[in-house]
């Protein structure tokens, strides 16, 4: 069953005829050649397939493409602009926030969407709202340097709460 | 995806009705929320459906809100949703501990209340919280609307009581006067499937002290659906004694060695559990603080 589907990519729009079964991380990597978007577990646990769909974080291999018609996506491809890396892509280099990198978009897409939700600005807080990005390297702590540091920069240390509902 | 794909057939609802329609005009098919969990048992190959009705743009059945003396959330409301809603946050926090224990947040973006009653697998986090809080499943089909009680809704393993072409609307949950209580037992804090889950209510409330509904005990991943545990309940009603308690507990139970634990841990633990609640709320435990 073939379907056509609108959907803007790191601010780039798309047209796609695509297959209704497609996955938004097979449309990604296989149709787009996108493939900064990793594909670990392909089952929601792992993580490091996270994009952001009008700006939540979402594992995108739990999603199908022809669902997100309409909706804006954001990739590790699309998060600096022009030649400047983005906070939180200079703060992962600068504290050694990877061992392998496989898992390191998707904890930089999960950072990201972290930063536009209402959790607490604490340590508890950051490792809660980082915990569905897994790395089997073991870099988390210098991971949570990394999205502290990004924190602090960004001025947004006090707790702040909003509601969603 | 490592599952042939071949077969599957994927509809869109463009509106309630027109998803009533379809699942009318479509036996066997599955409504989807999130794809939480189907996306995950399709890629095991254990799913033997083959149509699905994208349920995810009806934003209808995503409202979280107040219809008198009980909360309405809709069917789609997500965890993140019920999270950050002021209303659950004052009316059943417990609900919100549940919720935040689900995934990671990509999860709880995309998984809805809705989704985890009709996967109605055992171990579903929220389950024990709705069993507790007596709450009410609102569905819908071509024929109408009709409520059923959450605690008559599964009928055995990953069975529950709707008819093949009933959509789940909203769940309705009634005010609970009483101290609420949550504890997930999993192999680590974050993205684990419970080993052992309990919710539990003890109303304070003194014209409430004669109901033996005063005291209202759930526990998932112990049978093959949630369970309430009404003799549990009853025996605390009756004399408060947590050594009779738990052998009653222990012999209205059904746990079974799986994946994630054994049946002996969890009668350990389901104990446990028991005993820590009622050492933290029962009347005596207060006296002596």
């Amino acid at each position: 069953m073939e379907l056509t589907v609108t959907l803007e990519i790191n601010e780039k729009k798309h047209v796609l005829t695509l297959d209704s079964r497609t996955t938004l991380l097979d449309l990604l990597r296989e149709e787009l050649h996108l493939t900064g978007t990793k594909k670990g577990c392909d089952h929601g646990q792992c993580g490091t397939c996270t994009i952001l769909l009008d700006g939540k974080r979402v594992n995108s291999c739990l999603i199908l493409a022809a669902s997100a018609d309409q909706k804006s996506i954001t990739t590790i491809e699309g998060l600096s602009s022009s030649n400047s890396l983005h906070p939180l892509q200079k703060a992962f280099i600068s504290h050694d926030a990877l061992q392998c990198g496989y898992c390191t978009p998707g904890q930089i897409l999960s950072a990201a969407g972290f930063l536009n939700e209402p959790w607490e600005r604490t340590t508890e807080g950051i490792k809660e709202g980082m915990s569905g990005n897994l790395c089997r390297c073991g870099a988390y702590p210098n991971i949570l340097t990394a999205v502290q540091e990004v924190l602090e920069n960004q001025k947004l240390l006090n707790p702040q709460k909003a509601s969603h509902s | 995806m490592r599952a042939a794909l071949s077969t599957l057939k994927f509809l869109e609802a463009g509106s309630l009705s027109h998803a009533f329609k379809i699942m009318k005009t479509h036996p066997g098919i599955m409504p989807t929320a999130g794809c939480t969990d189907i996306y995950v048992s399709l890629n095991f190959g254990t799913l033997k459906v083959r149509e699905f009705l994208n349920l995810w743009g009806l934003s209808e059945l995503r409202k979280i809100q107040m219809k008198g003396d009980y909360l309405s959330i809709g069917s789609l409301a997500t965890y993140t949703q019920i999270i950050h809603s002021d209303s659950v946050k004052k009316w059943i926090p417990m609900l919100i501990q549940a919720s935040s224990s689900i995934g990671g947040m990509q999860i709880q973006n995309r998984g809805t209340l809705g989704g985890n009653i009709g996967n109605g697998s055992p171990a579903g986090d929220t389950l024990p919280v709705l069993a507790a809080a007596e709450a009410v499943v609102v569905l819908g089909s071509t024929e109408g609307i009709r409520r059923i009680s959450f605690n008559m809704f599964y009928t055995g393993y990953r069975k529950n009581a709707m008819n093949p072409e009933e959509l789940i609307l909203s769940v309705e949950i009634p005010r609970i006067k009483s101290q609420q209580w949550y504890r997930k037992v999993g192999t680590r804090a974050a993205q684990a499937i419970s080993k052992i889950v309990m919710a539990a209510v003890l109303s304070k409330d003194p014209e409430e002290q004669q109901d033996p509904r005063r005291i209202r005990i759930a526990f998932g991943s112990l049978a093959p659906t949630v369970i309430r545990a009404f003799r549990t309940e009853t025996a605390l009603a009756e004399n408060g004694n947590i050594t009779e308690a738990q052998k009653t507990l222990l012999s209205e139970i059904q746990p079974i060695d799986d994946i994630r634990s054994t049946a002996l841990y969890r009668q350990t633990v389901a104990a446990n559990l028991l005993a820590e609640w009622w050492g933290k709320v029962s009347p005596r435990s207060l006296i002596k603080s």
